[in-house]
């Protein structure tokens, strides 16, 4: 991945990062576009982790990436703590892989 | 809510140990998968957005164009925009403070700020959890990248599902909205039956479509709303 890239990704997002805090005596962001900026955000979460969960490359993950994932969301939302969860998902997938299952 | 600036501090280091975490595995992950370890080391540090360097990183590894890839992660990151007006007024004071402070508007720091409540609290909790974040994300990252450079695969510790599953753990409350919740599956549906046919980053982008289910707001948002603390 080129700098140019990194540089490019870093510009944009100190961008939106600066605005509020340049702009907030002189820009209104209304409440419908907050709206639809928070629901785009958890459209391309849940988009990423549906691909990031299922798939490698252009094809299927294998079965223990997305069971993992699952069960670090079941224990999420029993509000088990978050390092927990993150540590619940790579042992399951781990474990998973270690008896057999791709 | 009603707990102590102690308890505040105390899920700030919960929060920093989970991302350390993340933090480390994305650099095992990025640098085992091929990239120089000065890549996601830099990313990091100028980028600091978990989801956006995963969504970027992810792209290239895949294959995708680099284009693509900052697309996919600015997209990602427009959230910031309105995350950087809710909290505007902490970052206020001379200008490198505004700038430094810009840097660190991140999902957590800008979650745990507005929760609190008076001018003082809410400035030292968003400075407490922006810096210690950034620090920890990024010594994280390090770490991680030199583990990555001497570990053949990443896979045998299941590393690949942590990015997932933190997504996963944050969408999962604002999923409780039934036009959101709509919005995202049909999203999520498109994404990775497109997958396949698309080059990398671009499934992730056409999710958006999903966007036509999401109908209005649930309730009458106030202009002087801040962002909704569940999408974090």
């Amino acid at each position: 991945m080129a700098l140019l890239a990194i540089a490019a990704l870093a510009a944009g997002t100190y961008a939106f990062r600066l605005a509020g805090p340049v702009f907030r005596h002189r820009l209104h962001i209304s409440g419908r576009v907050q709206w639809l900026l928070s629901v785009a955000a958890a459209v391309l979460l849940t988009a990423l982790v549906a691909t990031a969960a299922l798939t490698q490359g252009h094809g299927f993950a294998g079965w223990a990436r997305p069971i993992g994932v699952l069960v670090g969301g079941a224990l999420a939302m029993r509000r088990v703590p978050f390092p927990l969860v993150i540590v619940a998902a790579a042992a399951t997938t781990a474990a998973l892989r270690l008896s057999g299952l791709p | 809510m009603a707990n102590t600036y102690h308890d505040t501090l105390r899920n700030i280091a919960l929060v920093c140990l989970a991302d350390a975490i993340v933090g480390a595995s994305f650099g095992a992950i990025t640098v085992s998968g091929g990239l120089r370890p000065w890549v996601p080391i830099t990313m990091s540090v100028l980028v600091f957005a978990g989801g956006a360097q995963f969504a970027a990183a992810g792209v290239v590894l895949a294959g995708g164009s680099p284009a693509a890839a900052v697309v996919a992660g600015l997209v990602l990151n427009a959230r910031l925009l309105p995350y950087g007006f809710a909290v505007a007024d902490v970052v206020e004071g001379k200008w490198w403070t505004r700038l430094l402070g810009a840097h660190v508007i991140v999902d957590e720091s800008v979650a745990f700020t507005l929760r609190e409540h008076g001018r003082q609290r809410r400035r030292a909790t968003f400075w407490a959890c922006g810096l210690a974040l950034f620090l920890c994300w990024n010594a994280a990252v390090v770490l991680g990248a030199l583990a990555g450079a001497v570990m053949r695969n990443t896979g045998a510790f299941g590393l690949d599902a942590v990015f997932p599953a933190v997504l996963l753990a944050l969408v999962l409350p604002s999923l409780a909205d039934r036009g959101t919740r709509n919005a995202a599956l049909l999203g999520a549906v498109i994404a990775v039956a497109a997958t396949p046919f698309l080059p990398a980053g671009l499934p992730v982008l056409l999710a958006l479509a999903g966007l036509v289910l999401a109908g209005r707001p649930a309730r009458t948002v106030a202009d002087t709303r801040p962002v909704p603390e569940e999408v974090r």
